[in-house]
């Protein structure tokens, strides 16, 4: 009976999604031959595709609903486990380090280099971590701080002739600036608000690099930015490969160590009560706006930083690098990993950046998995691949 | 500055508002029943285009008159925004009521996302050309070099949609249930208001006046293409926003306001940021009254 | 004796209900004062003025930090904390994510310091001024009589517990005037008498005014030394138990037999 059930239902839903596709799926209209294209096979697919989802979807709902009401002590996943036994944790970091250590000699300077976005999407996604995972606020124009550092580094060079190493806090700290900007009028408000506005904030700042051709030389972009010195001593391509390669771990590492440092302390802690109760925080003495920007000017920082890294790697920028498309994919591997969860951000960003290296004819299909996957995560599992586990303060007399 | 430019710019920007209004009604409607920016309406009214073309062009080739094609093209773009709008929710909306809100709004950008990739690979990322519904009338031709008959038929439209949808909220006992749920969906459960209904009515409402939107800008313009939904979303959100969001009215004249802004902006001073123009506004807005115009700033429940 | 508190002539209204209609009150060092009246009467709203969350329409609310006038009025809820005035909630508002010893160490965030720089370096300030926090922390739950619960999740708390817990998270800001919404509801006559203890040595032992609205008549005839009675927002009595219990406007309004019980 209940499977009959089941069967109408998904039978149902098939019948719904090829009706609901059928102009989009199967009509395909050339206007300039003036004919029309039937794609058939498109329903059928559709049609078988949707029956089993359906049927999935509800299972999968069941589960849900069913997990909800058993106690979720004992939930953690093996990767938490490993994380939080420290006979584990110790030799994998080990391997880990050691791995990471010997990478560029292993691998081409191809793998190398990206190994190197990747990495830089890593420190973006650890960035934007501080600001949704920790401080629970969206931010949909992360991009927009990764091209304030770029453009500082780049500008600042061709200027001024400021190196690499300079230009790394200085971009942090403009990005930082225009977050305060952006976001001391903003935060006093609704978290929504913050989304669309700081959207709003990632198109301004592409449209005006792309018109403001005085500022920014437009869409051309700018050339022959630099990459980082060492004292001054001349690398080959391959040396400069691998050192950047060393910085970027290096910052990733830093950024670990700051996120970490910031989830035990006193901003830490206001950070997840303001996530579990605003107004009561308010009581306790917690500044709303103050608290919130923090987050945000410091993820901002990161972002700021990582464009730096991103236009000596580079040594070319232009807007197209920072669009929307960006800050949805950095959005992804937090969302993907896990707010709040290091592990799962790093896990995220690797999965999202390096899966479609690798698989190139998957490439045109990446946008739309993307919006399904931040979808379904929401749906089926918020915490993300590696759920975070905040670690309570245990009281020792 | 000669009176006929400005009076161009003033019913431009009446046009420009009038679109807005068609697609901010549903952001408004949507926001006011469960608080939740639908990211994904702008893709809606999108389909909306996108379906009218198909239609409109199968039907031309099949060689059906005018007037037919152009009534049933609007009645399909309407009837497939609406079972989109009432699909989205099931999907992405339903399983997250209860859900933080940080899980919603990011399971709706996760729609958009979606949505405007699934035309651009089932369809064609590029402009697609978009037949001219309306017909230049004969009687208009004295007065078309102010206001075009398409921009006449715009107007028009949208001051139909507008009283039939205060008609429908009014008076109409899902309008009226629609109120009740949201100015307080837990009372109006107790009165035997089938909430989750009433959430589907209000997309399937909302998701029509996009589709209307769609078309009429589509046609308007003359081009399409799967991200057109984006900035007009956007702009049309800005809208809600400036008149107040949840406020029917309010996004009326915040749909106005912003159009008109925009055509005297662009009008008399640069059109190079144009859509730089509408977030700039907004930031504004949140910054001096974030409750918009006509919206009233509600006291927190303690 | 000079007021600690005083609340004049305050209005508040929403749209065009007037929930507080200028109300005077005044609170003297060390006082334990009770705001009562009939649910809706306004008298959460009247905290919610005093403590920053709504901005009073009109009137003026004092307090004299070490004899100083200062007006709270428009002051954000974080800077009237500062000030020293702390409170609980009536619909128990904990950080339901963090445990017993966080909750109150929150509660030190008024009192303490530490920014982004500090947490990234932990240099020796702020390793002690954390220190400080827990060590303080601990105290105050042991004062309260919680230092059983100390590692618990806060929401895992019996119910009772949960509303002492908002008090020594209340405590932790170091206030002068402590506001308790309804401390009483929902505990059983045991717990309501550990309250009434409580209550009485936070007073004795710390010399901190007190202002709580309750229904529990018991409660705040035993407790208080001064009573105003509000309905429809307006103030309808004021005075020491004793003339509360046989003012006939009082009785009239709501009170009837439960003052005799």
């Amino acid at each position: 009976m209940t499977a009959q059930n089941e069967i109408k239902k998904s039978i149902l839903a098939s019948l719904w999604f090829m009706f609901l596709t059928f102009p989009i799926m199967v009509i395909k209209v050339n206007t300039v031959t003036n004919s029309i294209e039937w794609r058939w096979h498109n329903m059928a697919i559709v049609g078988i595709g949707a029956f089993f989802l359906s049927m999935l979807w509800r299972y999968l709902l069941k589960r849900k609903e069913e997990g909800r009401k058993k106690d979720q002590s004992d939930g953690l996943s093996i990767v938490q486990r490993l994380l939080h036994e420290r006979r584990f944790a110790l030799p994998g970091l080990m391997i880990i380090g050691i791995f990471t250590l010997l990478f560029p000699h292993i691998f081409s300077m191809y793998q190398t280099n990206i190994m190197i976005s990747a990495l830089i999407f890593v420190v973006l996604g650890l960035g934007l971590n501080i600001v949704i995972g920790l401080a629970g606020l969206l931010v949909l124009g992360y991009a927009a701080f990764f091209a304030v550092g770029a453009y500082s580094y780049a500008l600042l060079n061709l200027h001024y002739g400021i190196g690499f190493w300079i230009a790394l806090p200085i971009g942090g700290i403009f990005a930082a600036l225009f977050g305060i900007l952006l976001g001391y009028p903003v935060l006093r408000l609704r978290g929504d608000y913050l989304a669309i506005v700081t959207l709003g904030f990632g198109e301004i700042i592409r449209l005006v690099l792309e018109n403001w051709n005085e500022f920014s030389f437009g869409p051309s972009g700018i050339k022959n930015i630099p990459k980082p010195g060492f004292f001054g001593i001349e690398m080959s391509m391959h040396t400069t490969t691998i050192y950047i390669f060393y910085i970027v771990v290096v910052l990733v590492i830093f950024t670990i160590f700051v996120i970490n440092r910031l989830k035990n302390s006193r901003i830490g802690r206001a950070w997840v009560a303001l996530k579990d109760d605003e107004i009561a925080s308010q009581a306790m003495g917690i500044d709303k706006a103050k608290t919130k920007l923090r987050a945000f000017a410091l993820g901002a920082t990161w972002a700021g930083m990582a464009g730096v890294v991103f236009a000596s790697k580079t040594t070319f920028i232009n807007p197209a690098s920072f669009t929307l498309w960006e800050s949805v994919i950095i959005l992804c591997t937090v969302v993907l990993g896990g707010m709040g969860s290091i592990a799962g951000v790093i896990a995220g960003a690797l999965l999202l950046i390096l899966l479609p290296e690798y698989m190139r004819d998957f490439g045109q299909f990446r946008m739309i998995t993307f919006g399904a996957v931040l979808i379904l995560m929401m749906i089926f599992r918020p915490g993300g691949m590696i759920e975070d586990v905040r670690k309570t303060y245990k009281f020792e007399k | 500055m000669d009176f006929e430019y400005f009076t161009q710019l003033f019913l431009g920007g009446l046009t420009r508002g009038s679109i807005y209004a068609l697609i901010a009604l549903g952001y408004t409607m949507v926001y006011g029943i469960i608080e939740l920016i639908n990211f994904a309406h702008g893709e809606i009214y999108m389909i909306g285009a996108f379906t009218g073309l198909i239609i409109s062009s199968v039907l031309t080739m099949m060689g059906m008159p005018t007037l037919a094609v152009i009534v049933l093209a609007g009645m399909a773009a309407i009837i497939y925004s609406c079972s989109y709008g009432y699909t989205i929710e099931k999907i992405a909306y339903k399983p997250l009521r209860n859900a933080p809100r940080l899980s919603a709004l990011i399971s709706a950008i996760g729609m958009s996302l979606f949505l405007q990739n699934y035309v651009l690979l089932a369809q064609t990322s590029d402009f697609l050309p978009f037949p001219s519904l309306v017909p230049n009338f004969a009687f208009w031709e004295p007065y078309s070099h102010i206001i075009s008959s398409a921009e006449l038929m715009i107007l028009l439209t949208t001051l139909i949609v507008m009283i039939l949808l205060t008609l429908l909220i009014k008076f109409t006992k899902i309008g009226k249930a629609m109120r009740a749920t949201s100015q307080d969906k837990v009372m109006a459960s107790l009165l035997g208001i089938n909430v989750d209904q009433v959430i589907s009515a209000t997309f399937v409402v909302g998701s029509a006046t996009a589709a209307i939107g769609g078309i009429l800008i589509a046609s308007h313009i003359g081009q399409i293409n799967f991200y057109m939904g984006f900035i007009a979303g956007i702009k049309a959100f800005v809208a809600a926003v400036l008149g107040g969001i949840g406020s029917i009215p309010g996004a009326v004249l915040g749909s106005f306001v912003l159009g008109w802004t925009e055509s005297f902006f662009t009008g008399y001073i640069s059109s190079d940021y144009e859509d730089v123009f509408a977030f700039i506004f907004l930031v504004v807005i949140l910054i001096f009254r974030p409750s918009g115009i006509l919206g009233r700033s509600q006291a927190q429940k303690v | 004796m000079k007021p600690i508190l005083e609340v004049q002539n305050m209005t508040m209204d929403f749209g065009g209900l007037r929930a507080i209609d200028s109300v005077d009150l005044s609170i003297e060092k060390g006082q334990i004062v009770a705001l009562i009246g009939p649910n809706g009467a306004g008298k959460t709203t009247f905290f919610n003025c005093i403590t920053g969350i709504y901005t009073p329409t009109s009137g003026d609310i004092y307090i004299y930090p070490r004899g100083k006038e200062e007006r709270l009025n428009g002051l954000k809820p974080n800077i009237v904390t500062k000030k020293g005035l702390a409170r609980t909630f009536q619909n128990i508002r904990l950080f339901t994510s963090m445990t017993v010893l966080e909750n109150v160490m929150i509660g030190c965030h008024a009192i303490t310091k530490a920014g982004i720089m500090g947490a990234i370096f932990r240099g020796a300030a702020t390793k002690a001024e954390e220190r400080l926090i827990v060590k303080k922390s601990y105290g105050i739950l042991e004062k309260i009589g919680l230092e059983k619960y100390v590692d618990e999740l806060a929401i895992n708390l019996p119910y009772g517990a949960q509303r002492r817990l908002e008090i020594a998270r209340a405590l932790a800001t170091d206030p002068f005037l402590l506001l308790l919404d309804e401390p009483a509801a929902g505990m059983n006559p045991q717990e309501t008498m550990e309250l009434d203890e409580l209550i009485l040595k936070i007073r004795n032992r710390e010399g901190i005014s007190i202002l709580l609205i309750e229904h529990d008549m018991k409660l705040v005839m035993s407790l208080s030394e001064k009573i105003y009675v509000v309905d429809y927002g307006k103030k309808i009595a004021e005075g020491t138990p004793e003339e509360i219990r046989n003012n006939p406007v009082v009785i009239k309004a709501y009170l009837g037999e439960e003052i005799d019980e």
